[in-house]
């Protein structure tokens, strides 16, 4: 067809899509209404329209992802559950593709920032379910306006999608009124030592982690939050993440980071209720007054952490054990054959990552880490710019994230081979119940 | 500037509008079986008028081949026995198309047609150049309401006030040139564009005169020569010989006095006129937000104010028509053209050198700046895309 004609989306052969879009369509109007969001204001104008609930992307059809029986376990239109008492993409088996944005609030009034979080959730709900956004969607909408939904996802299913959306310190400043509910534990990091930080990709207002097992669906995710918060927040940065750093299901293998060893063994398992109501949710009592809003909620701290992979690969097998505390095959503690063999950290090498980063060390602190490498081209001298993503959950920072990270910059031996570029630290809010909206138990006080 | 994407889509253009989509709940983009109720979506209003195609193996009868301007719906329901395929042509230039209908489906595909002869081809088996059916459009303006009559009127008139304004800032501009006046010259050089900038879409929809007038050195094509305000611009801030453009500047006074003298029998329609609206905040995002417009003279602001300027125009026409079907639009567009006019401000600068324009040379501009410049214009170029749409009756 010809260029810029935008009148064929190529689903003219689609011929059996129809039976697949069950009557899920839900008015703009009525969606948002029954979101108790009946006092939209202006500013949901045109980007507002996004933001409702449309048709499938037909999962049963065309077969084009090629996923045999999606319906069973693990295929690509396996759907989390965007409701429910913690928000998905925490304890969440850890997909394959993130896209991670912050953004920078622009709307200056409460109102529309509650209308931004009521259009997001709108639309979270859609996108986590494998459906287009919008009255219309991506091809069936009003013939001369654009479309609602941009359509690269189109027939790629939900694969796993999670939305997860938090607010940072910023965000509790005089703008809305929020300063009283900013939670004690929500502290600004401190600089550490050989911080590198860049400010223009650090912190954000409000933070999306987009996880999927496809990433053009973590991206399409994103880009369509984007293209809702227009007028009323825009992106500070972003990133995305390949080839997930982490698991928190014990009974699959441990991925690799980027220095080729085994990341996330000791991470908490999303089975494990009790320790994950001990190192990762917010609990009664944590927080009170205004601030116990995010109960249920988490600590999420994002450090883009460049690896000087080249100096790296020409350090020797040994070294590079020495300098982890674990074996590169197995990843077994060294001394130990296995890797998840019990292990004393004392006896591992006092400068060692996995020594320092040891919650007995740390009076017993945990984070659920959840990161993913990255890979941005080069550095224009020929060099990788790569690492790894940092995502770590936790209940509290000043336990957690800033003790270990003390002592991992002060003494750890990796650190020689780690740039830490980008830093951010939100309140995660707590999960959504069904007819609730993102951040409801912040905003509605 | 002149884009090749533009050049090829001249008119606002449509996509299809699935068939039965309100009257059985069915959300994706399927053929309906001919013997369900063909029922529009709904989505289409205003002046919006249905003309059937039946498309057969052997015949491409189109019910009706004298239209009016203005939006159609072409209701094309496949009679024959082979998968086919239906076109509409200006020249050789697709305006739109729609493949893949089976045998006993129906489409619906709504365009936006100007006056001017166009071509409908139906292509059984999607071979070949079809079997062809002229069709002619004419006027439009006989079948608008009165307030879209006035909209187009009054923006026909602001085109033409921005042309021939323009005619007399270039003439001065080609004097300077004539007598080697570099300082004057330049001082002339950002005035003579802001008429051009404030309705570009406009001029673009002559396709013959952008591309003279406008293009960067950037995107000359091989064996395309360099002509134009910017050709004039490299000239005048790369100390080049001015005598050597002076002929340059000769056809541009023409081709700005050609542009006037057209403006009469320019195709516009409400539906163009909202589009117009929205390529003008484009030519802001890809074009001057990046500094890449005027390379030489750094005078990028005083377009911007120029696209903005046309833009805001363009929407205070077509408010009163928008206003009842979509007050909310109208809202949101007034409060960001407000913010973008005041993101724009602080820039201004009548007292800087007078090469400037009236504005901050673009390269004192920091990145921070630029990005706070680009998020006003993203934030007002969202709502803004749902203009053209609007305008045409689908709110």
């Amino acid at each position: 067809m010809a260029l810029g004609t935008g009148t064929d989306s190529g689903t003219g052969t689609t011929t059996t899509s129809a039976a697949a879009a069950p009557s899920t369509r839900v008015s703009r109007r009525g969606l948002l209404a029954a979101l108790g969001s009946g006092a939209v204001g202006a500013g949901l104008v045109g980007a507002g329209v996004l933001a409702a609930e449309v048709s499938g992307r037909s999962p049963s059809s065309s077969g084009s992802a090629g996923s045999g029986d999606p319906s069973t376990d693990g295929g690509s239109s396996a759907v989390v559950p965007f409701h429910g008492e913690h928000q998905a993409g925490i304890a969440t088996d850890v997909q394959a593709n993130l896209h991670f944005a912050a953004f920078d609030v622009t709307a200056t009034s409460r109102d529309d920032l509650v209308a931004l979080l009521q259009d997001w959730t709108a639309a979270a709900v859609a996108l986590t379910a494998g459906k287009e956004v919008g009255e219309g969607g991506a091809s069936s909408g009003k013939p001369l306006a654009p479309p609602s939904d941009t359509g690269e996802a189109v027939d790629l299913h939900a694969n796993r999608l999670t939305l997860t959306v938090g607010a940072g310190p910023s965000l509790f400043d005089s703008r809305f009124g929020l300063s009283a509910a900013r939670p004690a534990a929500l502290v600004d990091l401190p600089a550490f030592p050989a911080d590198a930080l860049v400010p223009e990709r650090s912190d954000g207002d409000l933070c999306v982690q987009a996880c999927a097992d496809d990433p053009q669906v973590a991206v399409h995710a994103i880009r369509t939050l984007t293209r809702i918060a227009a007028g009323r927040a825009a992106v500070r940065w972003a990133q995305l993440g390949y080839g997930r750093a982490a698991t928190v299901d014990p009974n699959a293998p441990t991925p690799r980071n980027l220095f080729g060893f085994k990341d996330g063994t000791a991470n908490p398992a999303a089975s494990d209720t009790a320790t994950l109501d001990d190192q990762v949710w917010v609990q009664r009592g944590d927080e009170s007054g205004a601030a116990a809003w995010v109960v249920g909620g988490s600590y999420l701290v994002a450090r883009r952490i460049r690896m000087h992979i080249e100096t790296w690969d020409r350090t020797s097998l040994q070294e590079q054990e020495q300098v982890i505390g674990r074996t590169k095959g197995a990843g077994a503690p060294l001394g130990h054959a296995g890797e998840h063999d019990s292990f004393d950290p004392k006896t591992l090498p006092a400068s060692s990552h996995v020594r320092l980063a040891h919650p007995t060390l740390n009076g017993g602190a945990q984070m659920l880490r959840r990161g993913y490498n990255f890979t941005d081209g080069t550095d224009g001298l020929g060099h990788l710019d790569a690492g790894l993503f940092f995502l770590a959950y936790q209940r509290d920072v000043r336990k957690a994230f800033i003790p270990i990270q003390t002592a991992l910059a002060r003494q750890d031996a990796l650190s020689e081979y780690l740039e830490h570029t980008a830093s951010g630290v939100w309140a995660v809010f707590p999960g959504v119940p069904e007819g609730g909206y993102l951040g409801q138990q912040l905003l509605s006080t | 500037m002149p884009s090749r994407a533009r050049a090829l889509v001249v008119l606002p253009l449509a996509s299809l509008a699935a068939l039965a989509l309100s009257s059985c709940g069915a959300l994706v983009d399927a053929p309906s079986s001919s013997s369900s109720v063909a029922a529009s979506d709904g989505a289409s209003g205003g002046a919006d008028a249905s003309v059937a195609i039946n498309a057969t193996d052997t015949a491409c009868e189109v019910a009706k081949t004298d239209l009016p301007g203005g939006v159609t719906t072409f209701s094309i329901t496949n009679g024959g026995s082979q998968v086919t395929e239906v076109y509409v042509y200006d020249g050789d230039r697709i305006v739109t198309e729609k493949e893949n209908i089976g045998p006993g489906t129906s489409y619906d595909l709504t365009v936006d047609l100007t006056e001017g002869k166009y071509e409908v081809a139906c292509k059984p088996g999607m071979v070949g150049d079809g079997i062809r059916q002229a069709i002619a459009v004419t006027g439009g303006s006989t079948e608008l309401t009165a307030a879209e009559q006035t909209a187009v009127d009054a923006y026909r008139a602001y085109v033409q006030q921005q042309a021939d304004a323009t005619v007399p800032l270039v003439q001065q501009l080609r004097d300077a040139i004539a007598a080697g006046d570099r300082a004057k010259a330049q001082s002339l050089y950002a005035p003579s564009r802001v008429g051009w900038e404030s309705v570009e879409p406009v001029a673009e929809s002559f396709g013959d005169l952008d591309p003279r007038m406008d293009i960067r050195e950037a995107d000359l094509e091989p064996g395309q020569q360099f002509t134009g305000w910017h050709r004039l611009e490299k000239a005048l801030w790369q100390n080049e010989d001015l005598a050597a453009v002076v002929p340059v500047a000769d056809q541009l006074l023409l081709d700005v006095k050609e542009l006037a003298q057209r403006v009469p029998n320019a195709a516009i329609t409400p539906n163009s006129i909202g589009n117009g609206a929205k390529e003008l905040l484009d030519e802001v995002a890809t074009g001057k937000i990046t500094g890449e417009e005027e390379a030489f003279s750094h005078t990028d602001l005083v377009d911007f104010k120029g696209n903005v300027d046309g833009a805001q125009k363009a929407f205070e026409v077509l408010t009163p028509i928008v206003q009842t079907a979509d007050p909310k639009l109208v809202t949101e567009l007034t409060t960001q053209f407000a913010a973008v006019q005041a993101a724009l401000a602080p820039y201004a600068d009548a007292t800087g050198p007078a090469a400037s324009g009236g504005y901050v040379s673009y390269d004192t501009v920091t990145e921070e700046q630029r990005r706070e410049l680009a998020r006003v214009v993203d934030a007002l170029s969202e709502p803004l895309s749902q203009l053209g749409a609007a305008a045409a009756g689908q709110a």
